[in-house]
């Protein structure tokens, strides 16, 4: 009989989504924030369920297409939590819009994608949940139909991800010809037995590469980030952000877990895009004015240190552990700084900004905690993310990747520190307009979370230094 | 105790930051009143300090857990460098917030980072974690930050952006050494400093190159932080566009986070390796001592002559630290000798140099300019502000009597048995310093008075009593050294005394 319980938190998010689709049918368009509740409802019931599976000994389900190892469940924790964080900014944010509930039902729906992502043990599955989660998000990048940032963000997202996920196609069915699998266990066994690193073989790992590296906002499919920041609504925004990218994460360490290195050393390929995705991210961002556009260059040099982790995967012990404590930071700090931008009514130029300490104190805190924690100051969560990156990196002999991402962190710091200087050290010159209640208590909750996760690491750590890789050796 | 030292400044920082607003005056007596306490813990700890032969080396220890995953915990105690240091820095801080600021603006936020600067400033100077270390290292880069962008003057906001990215950029050189260092020690995952000390991590092979880039991460990072030559150039900028206060508390304490780390770190972590590069440290002490009294010299704005003479005395420091931790040329005495000579250089040149930029808040204050030809004769119309420049003055160029010359003759005495030509060429430095303060002085207070200067008022009460209080300690220091230099010595010989091996 099928496993159903091991998919039980997805199940319980589509639930979650139908109904908030049927009740947001039938009720006036000022009652719609009630799907809010019930997305809250299922959100609560798929963390429930998640974290009863932590207990169960890492295995594989669904004829091996499914993995339930650690790492796919943490990672499917934090989509949720990041979820949850981001759902109590929305109703204030659409509330004027008509379709204002069927927002809900989109986000879940992508959260579903990504979290069968971070779980995804065949190649076809990473490609159903890629797009599941992709034409959710592209739907959600424009969900201003009458707004013209909107929907560019939303057609750029679109045809990048178009492209990704053909090329993703092309490798999954390269794979699958060259090894005669789309599941991982039976791939790893033809590997094992003799299938070598032909030309076809590796442009389709390649290739498959490439497609993930669209959800991770990485290099090469890296280039909507900006746009999605800028233009998305900012609660959406704050979601596309992140929650594909923990997904990506996942799915892309474990496809590099894979490969064994004497088939194809991929350490190398994934460290070059790795620095290739934070040097652009880190320009991208450096004389950017637009405080959106360049919170999403700097998500995009985020992805890129998050490659470092998946470049020493089974060369590091602490590669995972690294690598979800870092996304954890990340989460925390992005959705707090998306937070303050929903709470400012998505304003996005210099000038909404300058003196912001002054008229908006707590905003203006929050923000800076936000932009320091992505730098890597200690002791905020984005400083033991980075922390056991480097150890991590250190400990698998890339000591060049660590030295390039710490030059990159330097050259972030600068941006950071420009947006800092207009908050704290410039003059206001006009009023701050805000936006309801429940996204500021939001704001200062993940502000909150941004100073627990680095201060209440240990709990963090702790869980993560079980997890494992299923299948890796 | 001493996490109280640490904890009380920043909590006084949380309640002035988001607390009432008060009148200027209710908030700087607060702060005042917060930022003595540190100050009387250390007093404490001084007091109750064990000096006996048998006594542990660091004493006040405190030791909780944290991230035990990671062996990071929250550790602190001291030794006796770390005591002197840490004193100094709590005299400094107490000093610069009870010092009457140059502006109105915004104290309940201004005395906040005041006081959060000091509570980590401290905490890098007690804590026994290399990790805490960094954290605490890093988080006075930002407490100094928003002090020069915000309430500075000039290109305030230009200094303090260069400031903090050149300095991070050392924070995380050391990081990652940090990170190098751990992972090169055997046994479980510690950054517990005393355990990483008994290590010795590189031993086996102080000449193999992960030893040489650990090393070098060390010594880059606190190098600029120090500064050295050539890594200093972000110094005069963040000096002279500070306010005094902040210009005060970056000589005199943050500059000491490099060299403190110097001892601390490399040198008592990785000795042999330490001791196989300490000839190239010296060089770069000898550059920076001549460089920064060459360039001071040429410098005819006032706090930017100041600020070089700091590159200048932190060099005599750097030279102390490398001859000490030649660990293979020098008998032991000579190594103890320079060692305690750095110690006392960094306590009396935060005394000092501290003394000498909050003067240069008086000068801003009153004339709106650092310029040495928009001054001369204030002898006649300041004698307060005139008696205690000059003091500070000769202080600073090493006048027997006064604690200058305490740290600088042990830091000459004991390199010399280790580096004579350094030693020999060095001291040109000193003659150019004492050439540097006399024309300063000379130019400044002596001569005619310009017409708009006739009516530069002296020194207040307040002004005139901090000023008193620092250089007290200085000619202290100066007479009767010895209460200061017995806890150092006793460090001094754990850290240089023993042969390796």
């Amino acid at each position: 009989m099928m496993p159903i319980g091991d998919l039980g938190p997805e199940i319980a998010l589509v639930l979650a989504a139908i109904a908030g689709l049927l009740l947001s049918s039938f009720v006036r368009q000022d009652q719609q924030w009630w799907a809010m509740v019930t997305s809250a409802v299922g959100i609560a019931a798929a963390l429930a369920l998640c974290t009863m599976q932590l207990g169960d000994a890492p295995k594989s389900s669904f004829s091996g297409t499914w993995a339930l190892d650690g790492v796919a469940i943490w990672g499917r924790l934090l989509v949720l939590a990041s979820t949850a964080l981001i759902l109590p900014l929305m109703p204030g944010w659409f509330a004027t819009d008509r379709r204002h509930g069927e927002c809900y039902s989109l986000l879940l729906l992508s959260a579903v994608g990504a979290m069968l992502l971070a779980g995804a043990a065949d190649l076809l599955e990473v490609a159903i949940a890629i797009l599941l989660s992709s034409i959710t998000g592209y739907v959600l990048a424009a969900y201003h139909r009458d707004w013209s940032t909107s929907v560019e963000a939303g057609m750029k997202y679109f045809l990048i991800g178009a492209f990704a996920n053909t090329l993703l196609m092309i490798g999954v069915v390269l794979l699958y010809g060259m090894t005669g699998h789309t599941g991982y266990g039976p791939i790893r066994e033809a590997l094992e037995s003799g299938v070598t690193a032909s030309l076809l073989f590796v442009a389709g790992v390649g290739l498959t590469i490439v497609g993930l590296t669209f959800k991770m906002g990485a290099a090469p499919m890296h280039m909507w980030m900006p746009d999605v920041a800028e233009g998305a609504p900012a609660p959406a925004a704050a979601f596309l952000l992140v929650v594909p990218k923990i997904g990506g994460a996942v799915a892309l360490a474990r496809l590099v877990a894979l490969v064994p290195s004497d088939v194809i050393d991929l350490r190398p390929a994934v460290a070059g895009l790795a620095v290739v995705t934070m040097t652009l991210g880190n320009l991208g961002a450096l004389w950017q004015g637009d405080v959106r556009r360049l919170l999403g260059w700097s998500s995009v040099s985020q992805s890129g240190y998050a490659l470092m982790a998946i470049t020493v995967i089974g060369r590091s012990a602490e590669a995972l552990t690294g690598l979800l404590m870092f996304l954890t930071g990340y989460a925390a700090a992005t959705i707090a700084a998306f937070a303050v931008v929903t709470y400012l009514r998505g304003r996005t130029a210099i000038d909404d900004y300058s003196g912001l300490g002054r008229a908006a104190p707590w905003s203006a805190a929050v923000l800076i905690l936000a932009l320091l924690s992505l730098v890597g100051i200690p002791p905020l969560g984005g400083f033991v993310g980075k922390l056991t990156l480097f150890m991590a990196t250190l400990d698998g002999g890339y000591g060049w990747l660590a030295i390039v991402a710490i030059l990159n962190t330097v050259v972030s710091l600068f941006y950071y520190l420009r947006v800092i200087g207009w908050i704290y050290l410039d003059e206001r010159t006009s009023e701050v307009s805000t936006l309801d209640r429940l996204s500021g208590a939001s704001m200062l909750f993940g502000g909150g979370v941004v100073i627990a996760v680095g201060l209440l690491a240990q709990g963090l750590l702790a869980a993560f230094a079980s997890t494992m890789l299923l299948g890796a050796n | 105790m001493l996490t109280l030292a640490i904890l009380v400044p920043m909590i006084g920082a949380a309640v002035l930051a988001f607390g009432p607003m008060g009148s200027r005056q209710a908030v700087r007596l607060v702060a005042i009143l917060i930022g003595l306490v540190p100050l009387l813990l250390l007093a404490t700890v001084w007091r109750s300090f064990d000096l006996s032969p048998s006594a542990p080396s660091f004493q006040a220890v405190e030791d909780y857990a944290w991230i035990p995953s990671l062996g990071i915990g929250w550790r602190v105690g001291v030794d006796g460098i770390a005591l002197a240091v840490a004193g100094m820095s709590a005299l400094v801080f107490a000093a610069s917030i009870a010092w009457p600021t140059e502006h109105d603006d915004r104290p309940n936020q201004y005395y906040a980072w005041m006081l959060f600067l000091e509570g980590v400033s401290l905490a890098v100077f007690l804590v026994l974690d290399l990790l805490l270390f960094y954290v605490f290292f890093d988080l006075s880069l930002v407490g100094m930050f928003f002090l020069i962008g915000r309430w500075g003057h000039g290109d305030a906001k230009a200094a303090a952006l260069k400031f903090f990215l050149y300095t991070f950029v050392g924070s995380l050189a050391i990081l990652l050494a940090m990170i190098a260092l751990v992972l090169a020690s055997h046994g479980p995952l510690t950054f517990d400093m005393r355990t990483l000390i008994a290590q010795h991590a590189f031993g086996a092979s102080p000449g193999g190159w992960a030893a040489g880039l650990t090393l070098l991460g060390f010594v880059l990072g606190f190098a600029i932080k120090t500064p050295l030559f050539p890594v200093h150039t972000w110094l005069p900028p963040a000096h002279v566009n500070a306010p005094a206060p902040a210009s005060a508390i970056l000589a005199g304490v943050m500059l000491k986070m490099g060299t403190y780390g110097l001892i601390r770190i490399p040198m008592s972590m990785m000795p042999e390796t330490f001791a196989r590069y300490a000839p190239i440290l010296g060089i770069l002490a000898l550059l920076s001592i001549l460089w920064g009294a060459i360039v001071a010299l040429g410098q005819n704005n006032l706090k930017r002559r100041i600020a070089y003479t700091s590159i200048n005395h932190m060099g005599y420091t750097v030279l102390g630290i490398a001859a000490a931790g030649s660990f293979l040329l020098a008998s032991h005495g000579a190594r103890q000798l320079a060692l305690t000579g750095a110690v006392v250089e960094m306590v009396a040149h935060g005394l000092i140099t501290g003394a000498l930029f909050l003067m240069t808040g008086v000068f801003w204050q009153r004339a709106r300019t650092y310029e040495l030809s928009a001054f001369g004769g204030l002898a006649g119309v300041a004698p307060k502000l005139t008696a205690m420049f000059i003091l500070a003055a000769f202080a600073s160029l090493g006048l027997p009597g006064l604690a200058g010359f305490v740290a600088e003759f042990q830091i000459f005495a004991g390199s010399f048995a280790v580096y004579p030509w350094l030693v020999a060429l060095g001291l040109i430095g000193i003659l150019i310093t004492a050439a540097l303060f006399l024309t300063m002085v000379q130019r400044v207070f002596f001569g005619d008075v310009p017409e708009d200067k006739r009516s530069f008022t002296d020194l207040k009460a307040t002004e005139y009593g901090v000023l008193g209080i620092l250089l007290a300690f200085v000619v202290l220091i100066g007479v009767y050294p010895r209460w200061l230099l017995v806890p150092i010595l006793t460090a001094a010989t754990a850290i240089a005394g023993s042969p390796l091996g």
